[in-house]
């Protein structure tokens, strides 16, 4: 295959690993602009949003679209509801305290990962995707009758691919509307801003920690749901989003949900990229050391605000 | 209606408040004045909820609010106006005025009944709140604290920092409110102002509240103020 085409097939690959880092990520920046905390649980949540995923697809049978369908709804709300346990019985009583959070996290994700070693064992198992077609994409040369189209042996993507795009970027569109525009979007804007003052105007601040910490759960779930027809779910799975996530996070500026979408842009891509044409290695120790170079030359992040 | 008994407060092992008391009334101003540190503003974070009492109580009419968990004491009828405004700055004028109206299930007409109040925050609806002038700012936290509606409004140094005609703005709502039967409670620093304002005056010195009295009393004794406040 030509570079064009071959290059063009690498941002398609680029394309889906960025949407669900950007969810994945913005869970993390989430839970970090409103509440502070760094969760470090924070993969092992994703993991757990692909194992039980998996789980809801095998109990459901009958077509992959049910099973799938299922996964979408039932994994994200039960992980919401274990991070908004673990909240509960560990954050809320270290008084949200920075380090402390780190470190409880850190327990939780191992307790997470060996409990799911024990219950669902150490393979690796795929969810069908709902749907899974083919379609040929077209390129263009100039030849002697001016632009013609063409489809390159080689040159396609599957259909649920592009799903995962598609819903990637309505999910955070909907998530974007929903802290601009509803009542709860204001609520966690407003705590984020001020913790003190917001209670002063009768937010129960608690309460919107245990739905924020819900939420940035739920939403790396979600995109493990998104992306287990393509990787299958394993115990160890949450490692690298983790760590993209983090290196998303810094690079768009820790807090910004605008830096975090950028900045997922530009790793997701650049991962495809350079994984197509190179090695997937050689693409993490790009990023790695673009977050190298963003905390020597702009430490905020590219949306972040300066420390006063 | 507001009264404080004995309360005692502090940040951790520091204690600060060790003995308030006091009762503001309604249709009345009841002036907090003493040097800084004294503890002023620890009394106003320690109605609101913001700080727990390590004994004392305050009660609001017959609902002691000390014992409620902060979010709900605002919904009993406490507005607050803090020391430095403390606006959600990244949120617009119209969303902080939002959060005030969420307190207490507030809407259209309350909404209506400040922005009248302080006419420039309607041109300024879509301005983030961080990009105001201290004026403008002063007149969205005192706003945002009447969307509650409030039996009580503490008010903690709200002319500080102020022009004139910005600080006699102010002066002008809290004679509103007083009329209007708001029981205000006042941090001051400016002698004039707590003269003509106030309905009483409580001095608080070392965290123990230790006089209380008329602006005419405070008028006739001159060497309370130099006491209390080293004026």
């Amino acid at each position: 295959m030509e570079f064009g085409p071959h290059l063009l097939l690498a941002v398609i690959e680029g394309s889906v690993g960025a949407a669900v880092l950007a969810l994945t990520a913005l869970g993390l920046s989430l839970v970090f602009g409103v509440m502070r905390v760094v969760n470090v649980a924070h993969g092992e949540f994703y993991m757990l949003g692909a194992v039980i995923a998996w789980y809801v697809a095998t109990f459901l049978g009958a077509h992959p679209a049910v099973g799938f369908v299922g996964a979408l709804i039932l994994a994200p709300a039960l992980v919401a509801v274990i991070a908004m346990l673990v909240d509960w019985l560990a954050l809320k009583r270290v008084g949200y305290d920075p380090e402390a959070t780190i470190v409880a996290t850190i327990g939780f994700g191992y307790i997470f990962q060996q409990l799911t070693l024990m219950g669902f064992g150490p393979e690796a198992r795929p969810v069908d995707p709902p749907f899974n077609s083919r379609i040929a994409l077209p390129w263009f040369e100039f030849g002697e009758n001016g632009l013609e189209f063409y489809f390159p042996w080689g040159l396609s993507v599957t259909s649920y691919k592009l799903f995962v795009i598609g819903a990637a970027a309505v999910l955070l569109i909907g998530f974007w509307l929903m802290l601009s525009r509803s009542k709860i979007g204001l609520v966690m804007r407003a705590t984020e801003l001020d913790r003190e003052t917001a209670q002063a105007f009768g937010i129960p601040v608690d309460r919107v920690y245990a739905i924020v910490f819900g939420l940035g759960a739920g939403l790396a779930a979600l995109a493990a749901v998104l992306i287990v027809p393509i990787q299958q779910a394993h115990y160890l799975m949450g490692h690298d989003p983790l760590l993209l996530s983090f290196i998303v996070v810094i690079i768009g500026g820790l807090g910004s949900i605008r830096g975090t979408i950028v900045a997922a842009l530009l790793i997701g891509l650049s991962d495809g990229i350079i994984s197509v044409f190179f090695s997937p290695t050689l693409a993490k120790i790009i990023a790695t050391l673009l977050v190298a170079f963003v905390l020597v030359f702009r430490p905020q992040g590219l949306y972040g605000k300066k420390a006063a | 209606m507001l009264k404080l008994d004995n309360i005692q407060a502090g940040y951790g092992p520091v204690k600060v408040l060790q003995g308030v008391s006091f009762e503001a009334r309604a249709g009345e101003v009841l002036c907090l004045m003493g040097r800084n540190g004294a503890g002023k503003t620890t009394t106003m974070k320690a109605i609101m909820g913001l700080l727990p009492l390590d004994s004392g109580q305050i009660t609001l009419g017959d609902v002691t609010t000390s014992t409620l968990p902060p979010h709900e004491v605002p919904k009993q009828g406490i507005g607050y106006v803090p020391q430095g405004r403390r606006l959600f700055g990244g949120l617009t004028v119209a969303e902080n005025i939002d959060v005030g109206l969420m307190t207490r299930g507030k809407g259209k007409k309350t909404r209506e009944f400040v922005l009248d109040l302080f006419p420039r925050l309607r041109e300024r609806l879509n301005q983030r709140s961080e990009t105001l002038s201290g004026g403008e700012q002063q007149m969205l936290a005192t706003a945002r604290a009447l969307c509650l509606e409030p039996s009580v409004l503490l008010l903690d140094e709200p002319t500080e920092g102020l022009q004139p005609s910005m600080i006699q703005l102010i002066r002008d709502t809290v004679d509103k409110m007083r009329d209007a039967g708001v029981a205000v409670v006042l941090v001051e620093q400016r002698v004039e102002a707590v003269l003509d304002m106030a309905d009483q005056v409580v001095f608080i010195e070392n965290g123990f509240s230790r006089e209380t009295m008329t602006p005419d009393a405070l008028r006739r004794d001159g060497a309370l103020l130099k006491k209390y406040v080293g004026i």
